[in-house]
């Protein structure tokens, strides 16, 4: 039952709950020892360990969880809405501001939905050329994940290893399209600039040095003995009951369901490369840790066969009325002049229909349905965060544990409070 | 019999060459035979995706059989959304639900319409854990009830907020306001 976020749901859960799991402590004093004395936490809006803006009422026992309430659109800044009034190329910059770890998921998924709207194709080199920056932002968007869960845990070395791996695939991300976070990369019929020779270079360095790193990142904590007693059976969900909650992604994949967009319904040439699914067993904490792990690795198995099978060819599709027109162009041709002014003035009209596309997202599916009236603007366009999917499990995963387990729980399900609220 | 080893693959080749019309196909069947054909209205395949109308009062039913069906298992909620058309009389608000079995990998969308003046829609809570905040987001939204929520209260916007703000008579800035026009927010 989907009663979980009253308080009489989540109460039945606990009795459950209870019933299955035992006490760490058999001795430790129980509900019924302090006349049920319960003590309400608030933990967040703001507080380090959300990794957000979101905030759960917990009801606890001592130390542990009984239920919880929680809270969201502290960030809400209806994106949904203002994408009803703004031309299409107008509503990338909101994507980018989804999941921030991975703005170019968002990005190419967008400009993917609307080239599907407007019937463009795309040549394979743009394809290849969005694939390997795909796999960089799953990359970065693991590495966040992962890096923030040792420091949850207690382990910071790990965090700062990653960060400054991120920090160079941000430099990657800054050659190719000249910004770092919000990069705004993509355009409706490919990419807006080919990858220059110092993108390349810095690309294919950073594939050369970040497996040690990586390397040494595992071994910092795949087998260790405190970062385990923290995290395995702690806040885990049945395959069947992730179903349910709709949860995709590493998420799903830790509860050992093994559905990844990119394989069952391949976008941008995803066809062509060989890589593997990897999926958990018990879909906890330490399951979903150890999928995101194995997923960067596959992740550089993507991007090196990409990197050496990179056609050669033209980075965009030819389609003056979309793909806005290289700025040289436009200083001295009249023709890229109009198309120029036309596209940025979002003169551009899409035929009638209704389109959904999904891409598999840093953390999930991330889908866009988008209903076109044959306007400039979409007539609707609903955005399917895969956190805010799967954050209305939060309070069934950590009913019955301690307040620790509920903060690693959180910060293992990567929740990102812009995709959540958006 | 070289002519008829040569039609096999042939025929094959022209199955394979659209498997999203032949599964297209093969859901519309199954849908008019568990539910009947008269419950489907305005069946259609933009870009590829089955897409039919139903009415509310079916579509509980309607869900809730493709969640038990065992032959496509079509039993993953993708996302559901409100929308609203105002230049539709009587069918003004609508519900459009995006279905997937993980199994065969076929999608299916279903809508509903219904009049604003009765934003009344079953819950699908019963049925599946997700719709618990989708719906939240729908009430928020659109104002769409739905009855049996467990907790229909707002989700992402503020609790005293007294419209619903996804409604097309709502402008983008805030509706509540009047020394601001959407005059230089978009066209």
């Amino acid at each position: 039952m989907a009663v979980n976020d009253t308080l009489e749901g989540t109460h039945k859960i606990i009795e459950e709950a209870r019933e299955q799991q035992p006490r760490i402590n058999p001795l430790a004093p129980t509900v019924n020892d302090f006349n049920q004395e319960l003590t309400t936490l608030n933990l967040g809006p703001t507080h380090p360990a959300t990794h957000g803006i979101f905030q759960n009422i917990l009801q606890m026992d001592g130390e542990r969880i009984i239920s919880g309430v929680p809270t969201i659109g502290y960030i809400h800044r209806a994106f949904e809405k203002i994408a009803e009034r703004r031309p299409f190329y107008q509503i990338t910059p909101l994507t980018d501001r989804m999941n921030y770890c991975s703005s170019p998921i968002n990005n190419m998924g967008w400009h993917m939905t609307v080239e599907k709207l407007l019937g463009v194709e795309v040549p394979k080199r743009a394809q290849y050329m969005r694939v390997i920056l795909m796999e960089l932002a799953r990359i970065t968007d693991h590495l966040i994940c992962n890096g923030i869960l040792g420091v949850d845990t207690g382990a910071f070395t790990g965090f700062l290893y990653l960060m400054d791996e991120r920090e160079k695939v941000y430099e990657i991300y800054e050659e190719v399209s000249g910004a770092r976070l919000t990069t705004n990369m993509g355009r409706v019929g490919g990419m807006e600039r080919d990858f220059t020779p110092v993108a390349l270079q810095k690309l294919r360095t950073w594939l050369k040095t970040f497996p040690a790193v990586m390397q040494e990142f595992e071994k910092m904590f795949n087998r260790n003995r405190i970062f385990m007693d923290r995290v395995v059976d702690v806040g885990g969900i049945s395959a069947e009951r992730a179903l349910n909650y709709g949860f995709t992604g590493p998420n799903l994949r830790a509860a050992g369901v093994d559905y990844d967009v990119r394989v069952m319904n391949p976008y941008s040439s995803y066809q062509d490369f060989d890589f593997e699914i990897p999926v958990g067993t018990k879909g906890d904490t330490y399951d979903r840790f150890m999928v995101r792990n194995e997923e960067i690795w596959q992740s550089l198995r993507i991007i090196n066969q990409a990197l050496e099978n990179l056609p050669e060819g033209p980075y965009h599709a030819d389609a003056p009325h979309y793909y806005l027109p290289p700025k040289q162009a436009v200083y001295k041709n009249m023709e890229a002049l109009i198309y120029h002014f036309k596209i940025v003035m979002g003169e551009i009209e899409a035929p009638v229909g209704e389109v959904y596309h999904s891409v598999e997202g840093g953390n999930g599916e991330l889908g866009f349905y988008l209903v076109s009236d044959g306007g400039r603007t979409p007539y609707r366009l609903h955005f399917r965060r895969p956190c805010f999917i799967y954050y209305q499990a939060y309070t069934e995963m950590v009913v019955g544990q301690t307040l620790s387990d509920a903060i690693v729980t959180l910060s293992s399900m990567n929740v990102i409070a812009g995709e959540l609220d958006a | 019999m070289a002519e008829q080893n040569e039609s096999i693959p042939a025929q094959e080749q022209a199955a394979a060459q659209d498997p999203a019309a032949q599964k297209n196909a093969q859901l519309l069947a199954l849908l008019h035979r568990l539910f009947g054909a008269d419950a489907f209205t305005d069946v259609e395949e933009p870009y590829g995706l089955l897409t039919a109308t139903t009415t509310r009062e079916r579509i509980h039913d309607i869900i809730a059989g493709l969640q038990q069906d065992q032959e496509l298992q079509l039993n993953f909620l993708t996302t559901m959304c409100g929308m609203h058309w105002p230049e539709k009389e009587g069918q003004e608000l609508g519900m459009v639900y995006h279905l997937h079995s993980l199994v065969h990998n076929v999608r299916l969308r279903l809508k509903i319409f219904f009049p604003i003046a009765d934003p009344v829609v079953p819950t699908l809570t019963d049925l599946y854990s997700t719709a618990n905040w989708m719906e939240r987001e729908a009430f928020d939204f659109f104002g769409i009830i739905f009855p049996g929520h467990p907790n229909l209260i707002r989700i992402l916007n503020v609790e005293d907020m007294d419209y619903h703000p996804m409604r097309r008579e709502y402008a983008l800035e805030d509706g509540t306001r009047e020394d601001k026009t959407d005059l230089f927010f978009g066209r």
